[in-house]
């Protein structure tokens, strides 16, 4: 192998890793059926044509992290920002197989969703004190925001200083409440959209851009 | 043994918990409230420590056996937990204040459990 080869090699590994570090690696957090997986799709879709998972009304329908690598956002001001989105299992800290059984699933099946649901959590957890860059933390605005997981998730995030963008999502229902979200998160950005019909996800993009860029 | 219907309560001061590692305090927290037990920090942990134990949690769960945790928790705030911690603290770990008063129990025995400014509510059956 020549010099020039291996310098060549040693360049294009160089580029190749610096490429990656500034790539950001976004993870798409909040509780089940906030809305994750609905607004990865979109997003996906939105900038690539493809999809990242199956929606489902059943909590733990994502079990396991989807990525989706360079994924490139930009706006009409020629801002862009490439990132590799994360859409994670809903931040749970209890799971039992039962709950799956209310929606017809027969209890193997059950015991299999709930032992691949807690697998997923952990390594989503994991994820978040090891290789994440940036955070959407999700919520369905027609729930209470106030509870503990919330808090919780805000502050392991807010301590490993991680950008986060909120959604409040699911503002296309009668009873949602975003000023709830924003009165609960004053020191960050809240972002109301519609998920699953895309009202107002431009403004969502271009927080993106802003914050992740 | 006997069993006497109740559930134990273990409460366990700053001291003892100051002596341990993060991985030796979510341990010591799993341990008890997988045996039923309701634990209760006399200081809270680091939002780290918080993580690790939702992950651990999530590692024991089993079928028809431990179900998870239910916790609350007076936390230290975001904006006093950016005090003096900054980017250094972030980078050395140690420096994030950790919460106050925090109270876990094992999820399928809390069937309420609930935060007010000045007061946590739990509500726990026995086994
Ligand atoms: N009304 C309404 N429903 C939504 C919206 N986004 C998601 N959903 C529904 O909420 C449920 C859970 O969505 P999913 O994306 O699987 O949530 P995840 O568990 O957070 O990934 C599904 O039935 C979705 O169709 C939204 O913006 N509005
Ligand atoms: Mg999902």
């Amino acid at each position: 192998m020549s010099f020039l080869v291996r310098t060549k090699q040693k360049f294009s590994r160089l580029f190749k890793g610096l490429f990656k570090k500034k790539q950001m690696r976004i993870g798409i957090y909040g509780p089940p059926n906030a809305g994750k997986t609905t607004l990865s799709n979109r997003i996906v879709r939105d900038w690539t044509g493809d999809a990242v998972g199956p929606v489902s009304e059943i909590p733990h329908e994502t079990r396991r992290a989807r990525r989706k690598e360079g994924v490139t956002i930009s706006d009409e001001g020629g801002n862009s920002v490439t990132i590799d989105i994360v859409d994670t299992p809903g931040v749970t800290t209890k799971i039992d197989y039962k709950e799956f059984l209310e929606y017809g699933i027969d209890s193997d099946e059950a015991v299999v969703r709930a032992r691949e649901a807690t697998e997923g959590v952990a390594e989503a957890m994991h994820w978040l004190r090891e290789d994440i860059d940036g955070v959407i933390y999700m919520l369905d605005s027609t729930q209470d925001p106030f509870v503990q997981v919330n808090i919780m998730l805000i502050g392991i995030i807010e301590s490993r200083e991680l950008p986060v963008i909120i959604v409040a999502n699911k503002t296309d229902l009668p009873d949602a409440s975003p000023s709830r979200i924003k009165s609960a998160f004053p020191q960050h950005p809240v972002i109301s959209i519609s998920g699953l019909e895309g009202t107002n996800v431009e403004e969502l993009y271009e927080k993106m851009i802003e914050y992740f860029g | 043994m006997k069993m006497i219907q109740g559930v134990q309560i273990d409460l366990i001061s700053a001291d003892r918990l100051e002596r341990l590692t993060s991985l030796e305090k979510v341990r010591l927290i799993l341990e008890k409230v997988m045996e039923g037990n309701v634990v209760v920090l006399e200081k809270g942990l680091s939002a780290d420590e918080q993580s690790l134990l939702i992950e651990t949690t999530m590692r024991e769960i089993t079928p028809d056996g431990f179900a998870g945790i239910e916790m609350e928790t007076y936390s230290g705030g975001s904006s006093e937990s950016h005090k003096g911690g900054g980017l250094f603290g972030g980078i050395f770990g140690k420096k994030e204040s950790p919460g106050r008063l925090t109270v876990i129990g094992p999820a399928n025995q809390m069937k309420t459990l609930k935060k007010d400014k000045d007061l946590i509510s739990a509500w726990v059956s026995s086994r």
